[in-house]
């Protein structure tokens, strides 16, 4: 069955540019929290040689000469985008998953019929012009090749405007296009198993649909092995259309400033549990341990380092943020030292399990808050998250992260709509 | 849990009663739910009748992912009674037609003006004191943003 894989091109980018039309044309960054490093670009700014993940002081001197414009993220702004357009798509198929906050997948099953080049041009302009992000499209028969057909629409490889269908190839020009890309642009494929690969005499994607899938098996693993055989067409990772349940749930941010004191990493540990245990009830678990950590900043060679975690098994399950709270606290009390300047703090909550099959211990120390949570959850969907906190996650917050170039929030907050005269 | 087992479950500690009045409703798995006292009254003769109450967010927004929000900056328009702070209800799937208000873009700026199809191209008509129309000739490329579907503005 074909599946087609829909990816917006520079994401976050054309997120901004829907708001702000003078961005159109002109070099643009979003930059990751605390405005440390490029997160999407532009294809101007890719033009200019910036790669992902490049460091915005890094850059300083070429954003000069170029007047490259640099944004702080609005995952608000994303967050809602990446809504719209998903809900657009999820008309062309009634198999969707979504696989990130700017791709998913489709399943075409019952479509061979149609012509589906037609319909994934229908995508494109239904989703620029409802939503005003450009999206290219790469279909396939398995997920793996629709990934890649996706590459090869967004380099116009194969196909033009925007799509790639490769099950419209012969065998002769599947070959031959397959030959010029690198295997590291396949999905799974990192740069460590490309350089592996590369030992072996595996450079292009062709020459490792050619390996054979027992032997990859054996030299490298059995995800490997499976990758081998999406290659050569035969499915082996079917649509999800539910995303399962999360195993762990991390929550960790950098601080806009170092921070050296015990009160605001408290602070600090104490949001970062509300926000992992607000989504944990919402995917109906609780947690069985509680991690916490904390770490200077490791890139700053001049001043005294410092790096420690502490996971903290809880007695009982529980998906109540004042408990996990304290387990937190607790933990984060046994690993600070004074003297350091903290850069991050993080939690994990580990363990997970369904909130229905809880095995009750006999000596339970604490009671659940189950109305509370409800009360707090329903009363942040309403008035924005942290309107109902824990007293633990304080008032100050000198700690937050910077984000000084960030844009409105345009489509959540009254307030900072787009302005026409 | 376990059929029969009565668990009243998350009573707040050290509270004097529910936080709400659905609070202390115990649910046994596999009996019937009882939560409240049955009225044994005269029964409403509305029951049949009852229809959802009406909606402004359905009655203003036809398609929910292509509808945006936004706010006008001063009175070019208010022959079309759109008013300086007035909110424009935007739908970006619906195509322009002759004389559609729209959100254009003139060099990266959002206008709300009416666009009209005229011999020499698009006429962008504004309709305030000391508001000139805009030309788009046929070399230009006009954006429309969006289609205006509503204005709002308080009247009391």
């Amino acid at each position: 069955m074909p599946i087609a894989l829909i990816d917006g091109n520079n994401f976050y980018v054309s997120c901004e540019r829907v708001f702000n039309p003078k961005l159109e044309g002109r070099p643009v960054v979003v930059l990751s929290n605390n405005d440390g490093c490029a997160v999407a670009r532009s294809n101007e700014v890719k033009a200019l040689g910036v790669k992902m993940g490049t460091p915005w002081f890094q850059m300083k001197d070429l954003a000069r000469q170029h007047g490259i414009i640099a944004l702080s993220s609005n995952y608000a702004l994303y967050a809602d985008m990446s809504n719209r357009m998903m809900s657009v798509l999820s008309q062309y198929s009634p198999d969707q998953e979504i696989y990130s906050i700017d791709e998913c997948f489709l399943g075409l099953d019952g479509f061979e019929n149609y012509d589906l080049v037609i319909h994934a041009q229908a995508m494109r302009s239904q989703v620029r012009q409802w939503v005003g992000i450009p999206v290219c499209v790469g279909i396939a028969e398995t997920k793996t090749l629709s990934k890649l057909a996706n590459h090869c629409a967004k380099k116009s490889l194969a196909g033009a405007d925007g799509v790639c269908d490769l099950t419209r190839l012969s065998e002769t020009e599947r070959s031959r296009l397959l030959a010029t890309i690198e295997v590291g642009d396949v999905w799974g494929i990192g740069p460590r198993l490309s350089r592996q690969l590369a030992d072996h005499g595996i450079h292009s994607v062709e020459a490792l649909r050619r390996a054979d899938p027992k032997t990859i098996r054996r030299e490298f693993s059995v995800v490997v092995e499976r990758t081998v055989l999406e290659l050569n067409a035969i499915p082996c990772l079917s649509i999800e259309n539910v995303s399962p349940a999360k195993q762990q749930i991390m929550s960790s941010r950098s601080f806009g400033n170092y921070v050296y004191d015990l009160a605001p990493l408290k602070e600090a540990v104490a949001t970062y549990v509300a926000l992992a245990a607000e989504k944990l009830r919402a995917q109906g678990s609780v947690a069985g341990m509680v991690q916490v950590y904390i770490r200077t900043n490791p890139h700053r060679e001049d001043a005294p380092q410092y790096s420690k975690g502490l996971t903290i098994p809880l007695p009982d399950p529980s998906n109540d943020t004042l408990y996990l709270t304290r387990a937190a606290l607790w933990g984060l009390r046994r690993i600070y030292r004074p003297g350091f300047a903290y850069q991050k703090a993080g939690i994990v909550l580990m363990n997970l399990s369904d909130t229905t099959n809880q095995q009750a211990s006999l000596f339970c120390t604490h009671r659940e808050n189950d109305r509370l949570m409800e009360v707090i959850d329903r009363a942040n969907a309403i008035w924005g998250r942290g309107t109902l906190r824990s007293a633990a996650t304080g008032v100050s917050k000198s700690w937050v992260m910077k984000r000084e170039k960030m844009s409105p929030q345009y489509t959540t907050h009254w307030e900072q709509l787009p302005i026409a005269i | 849990m376990a059929c029969g087992v009565l668990t009243p479950r998350g009573q707040p500690a050290g509270h004097g009663g529910p936080v709400f009045p659905e609070a202390g409703v115990i649910h046994v798995p596999g009996c019937p739910l009882l939560a409240r006292p049955v009225p044994a009254g005269f029964p409403s003769p509305a029951t049949d009748y009852i229809e959802t109450r009406l909606s402004l967010d359905k009655h203003l927004i036809e398609h929910e992912d292509a509808t945006f929000f936004v706010r006008v900056q001063g009175n070019s328009m208010v022959g079309f009674g759109i008013h300086d702070g007035d909110l424009l209800v935007v739908d970006r799937s619906r195509d322009p037609g002759d004389r559609s208000v729209v959100i254009a873009v003139v060099d990266g700026q959002f206008m709300v003006k009416q666009a009209c199809r005229v011999p020499e191209g698009v006429l962008l008509r504004s309709s305030g004191p000391g508001h000139g129309d805009i030309l788009v000739g046929p070399e230009q490329e006009l954006a429309v943003w969006g289609v205006v579907r509503w204005a709002i503005h308080p009247v009391s």
